[in-house]
């Protein structure tokens, strides 16, 4: 084995690359669950932004409405999940998977005539004078633009939700649907929203799947992140930091694990493919058996929110 | 205006009638979905629900297939139902089905070439074995730890298929296979098969064991402490641990039932209709199991029908591909929105809708 052949600043670099549409399902998803809803379907809309974005890129050959449409259509699926679970109060964790096995066979279903197409790729957008840094430069700053998104949407959700009077609408519709309600603020409507700035999260990490990190449209492309990023948000504490650190734990994983399978690691493949899902599992035991019951989980998580 | 009231009890008409109604909305919306991929619905829904069943070409194929795809769904569901019941969410099922096949296929050919009656029946125990343990793992990590067992099980589905490729291309390999992945074809090999016991029928053992199941849940969901307990716990935790319900121990059963039933229906998958251990054995049962619990509304006659249901829209779907050129796909979302329609419809069990005029309320 030849550790040689891996140079650690592509190594890092193809991080933040692995990591960003961890970052994005999981801070979207989070956002959802600082409202009081567990959508557990961020698979499902991550797979469907994902072929969205993979048919309008080649449609129109520009990646940016690419993730325009991916950003559309997962929000659009997860309207489906918002009507059953706020309209038709459908108790949230059946609901979830449903929108999951739906989301997978229509994307399946929209894909099978794009399969082994190329999308035209995504420029990278240099950080001028940055770029020029030693390691950090290529690290950092020479990236596509999602990228620096993502990193961007880390602060903006942070501030939306400490600072500003939205976002403590949104936490307060979180932690006491009952008490919000009666201030007067439309619990419903704030859960729709976080529900579609969700789905709109998922859909855009999916199509960064499928127009950069690939970049090609094959069935179950998403493989698990989504589950993984549900498991982040989870480890996080529901913090958006802690999402960046969590989301660039498990792409570092991934990128190191798939660099020891290309150098020819005396480990057995498939041990190396289920790291990722096995650090999952240690890193959630780990957060639940320190936190001893007290839980830092929005208290109306998954709650049905009713009144007559 | 229109009010919604919660009633104090599920509707029972409702809880019966809506599955029967979400069946008929999804045909209807699934036939539009059809239509608008250009292929004539009514020809794509006779297909894939009559045909199978009554048309005089293909029935003699796809009738005895009917039990064959059933009955692992079947198994899966009752097992998956009874946690459900409690609130305790195993969607990992997948994963417990692929490790049953293997342990069990291991036992079998670890033994291989040994003729004797016993090595089946012990197969049987290791595949259930296999399921259970893996099952345990978010049992136990949930009760040692707390750690959420939907996310745990789901990523164990992962592992699991990593494993399942490891074993096909390496520890289980057919050495006289040329090399090909896969194990040794169980199903041609006497003591290590699943067979078809009434020719014709498609039945096999674990169509047997899917029916003992049904019988065993629905004696210990109406008949036994246990499965009030079960029940209780769903519907009120709190109660349930004032009522001295061992909370805990109440995790690893439902937990443990249903990985021993997933790994049952894997083994005999592997010993009969599969035949080997291949990269692909992983077909989806797993998940289709969950809606199959739900259309049957968690009771076990519910499953019993849901279940072959669910295995005609596969054969119907099989036989739509071959005829109409459907694509695979369009079942697995004629699935997924069978699952949607039927939970909005829930809305009509657990609530009153009820016109009430403005000036009275």
């Amino acid at each position: 084995m030849d550790f040689g052949s891996i140079n650690p600043v592509v190594l890092l670099a193809s991080l933040m690359v692995a990591s960003t549409p961890i970052l994005l399902a999981a801070l979207g998803e989070m956002v959802t669950e600082k409202s009081g809803v567990l959508n557990l379907g961020v698979e499902g809309m991550m797979i469907f932004g994902a072929v969205c974005g993979f048919i309008a890129a080649i449609e129109t050959q520009s990646p940016t409405m690419g993730f325009v449409a991916a950003a559309a259509g997962g929000a659009a699926l997860s309207m489906l999940f918002g009507l059953l679970t706020q309209i038709f109060l459908t108790t949230q964790v059946p609901a979830g998977l449903a929108l999951t096995l739906l989301g997978t066979g229509l994307a399946s279903l929209l894909g099978q005539n794009y399969q082994g197409m190329s999308p035209p790729r995504m420029p990278d957008m240099n950080i001028p004078v940055l770029e020029n840094i030693p390691v950090i430069g290529p690290v950092i700053f020479q990236h596509d633009a999602i990228v620096y998104l993502s990193l961007i949407m880390v602060v903006v959700i942070w501030a939306f939700l400490k600072f500003t009077r939205a976002g403590l609408i949104l936490r307060a519709v979180g932690e006491n649907h009952t008490a919000a309600h009666a201030l007067g603020y439309k619990v419903k409507a704030v859960r729709f929203a976080a529900i579609g700035f969700g789905g709109a999260m998922a859909g855009l990490g999916g199509a960064y799947i499928s127009l950069v990190r690939v970049p090609q449209w094959t069935d179950g492309i998403t493989a698990g992140i989504g589950w993984i990023a549900l498991a982040i948000v989870v480890f996080a504490s529901w913090r958006a930091g802690r999402v960046l650190i969590g989301a660039y734990l498990f792409g570092g994983i991934t990128v190191l694990q798939l660099n020891l399978q290309a150098a020819g690691a005396k480990v057995p493949v498939e041990l190396l493919s289920m790291s990722p899902f096995l650090a999952t599992i240690l890193v959630l035991v780990v957060i639940s058996a320190r936190r001893h019951g007290a839980t830092s989980a929005p208290a109306m998580l998954g709650r049905i929110f009713h009144t007559s | 205006m229109i009010a919604i009231v919660k009633r104090p009890e599920p509707s029972k008409f409702w809880t019966i009638a809506t599955p029967i109604f979400a069946v008929i909305l999804t045909m209807i919306l699934g036939g539009l979905l059809f239509a608008a991929m250009g292929k004539d619905p009514v020809a794509a829904i006779r297909t894939i629900f009559w045909d199978p069943l009554f048309n005089e070409q293909f029935a003699a194929y796809s009738r005895p297939q009917l039990l064959v795809k059933a009955g692992p769904l079947i198994l899966i569901a009752i097992g998956l139902s009874i946690g459900f019941k409690a609130g305790i969410w195993n969607i990992g099922a997948e994963g417990q089905y692929i490790m049953g096949a293997i342990t069990g296929a291991s036992v079998g050919l670890a033994l291989y070439p040994l003729e004797a009656w016993w090595i089946f029946p012990a197969m049987v125990i290791a595949g259930a074995l296999g399921g259970f343990l893996w099952a345990m793992i978010p049992a136990i990590l949930k009760t040692r730890f707390n750690t959420n067992e939907i996310l745990v099980s789901l990523m164990l589905v992962y592992v699991a298929e990593q494993i399942l490729a490891s074993a096909a291309l390496g520890f289980l390999r057919n050495p006289e296979g040329n090399g090909f992945p896969g194990s040794r074809n169980l199903s041609q090999i006497p003591w290590l098969s699943n067979p078809e016991l009434i020719p014709g029928t498609g039945a096999h053992w674990g169509v047997v064991a899917a029916l003992g199941a049904v019988v065993a849940a629905y004696v210990l969901l109406n008949k036994h402490m246990l499965g009030f307990q079960i029940r209780l716990t769903g519907e009120s935790p709190r109660a349930a641990r004032f009522a001295g319900v061992k909370d805990k121990l109440l995790v690893m059963f439902c937990l443990g039932t249903a990985g021993a039933l997933a790994g049952l229906a894997g083994l005999f998958e592997v010993t009969g209709p599969a035949g080997q251990i291949s990269i692909d054995f992983g077909a989806g049962y797993g998940f289709t199991a969950i809606i199959v619990a739900f259309l049957g509304r968690l009771n076990p006659i519910g499953i019993l029908l849901a279940g072959l249901l669910l295995a005609l829209t596969f054969i119907g779907g099989e036989l739509a591909q071959f005829m109409l050129g459907l694509p695979s796909a369009a079942i697995q979302v004629f699935q997924g929105m069978l699952l949607m329609i039927l939970l909005a419809m829930d809305l009509v069990v657990n609530y009153r809708i009820i016109l009430v005029n403005r000036e009275a309320a």
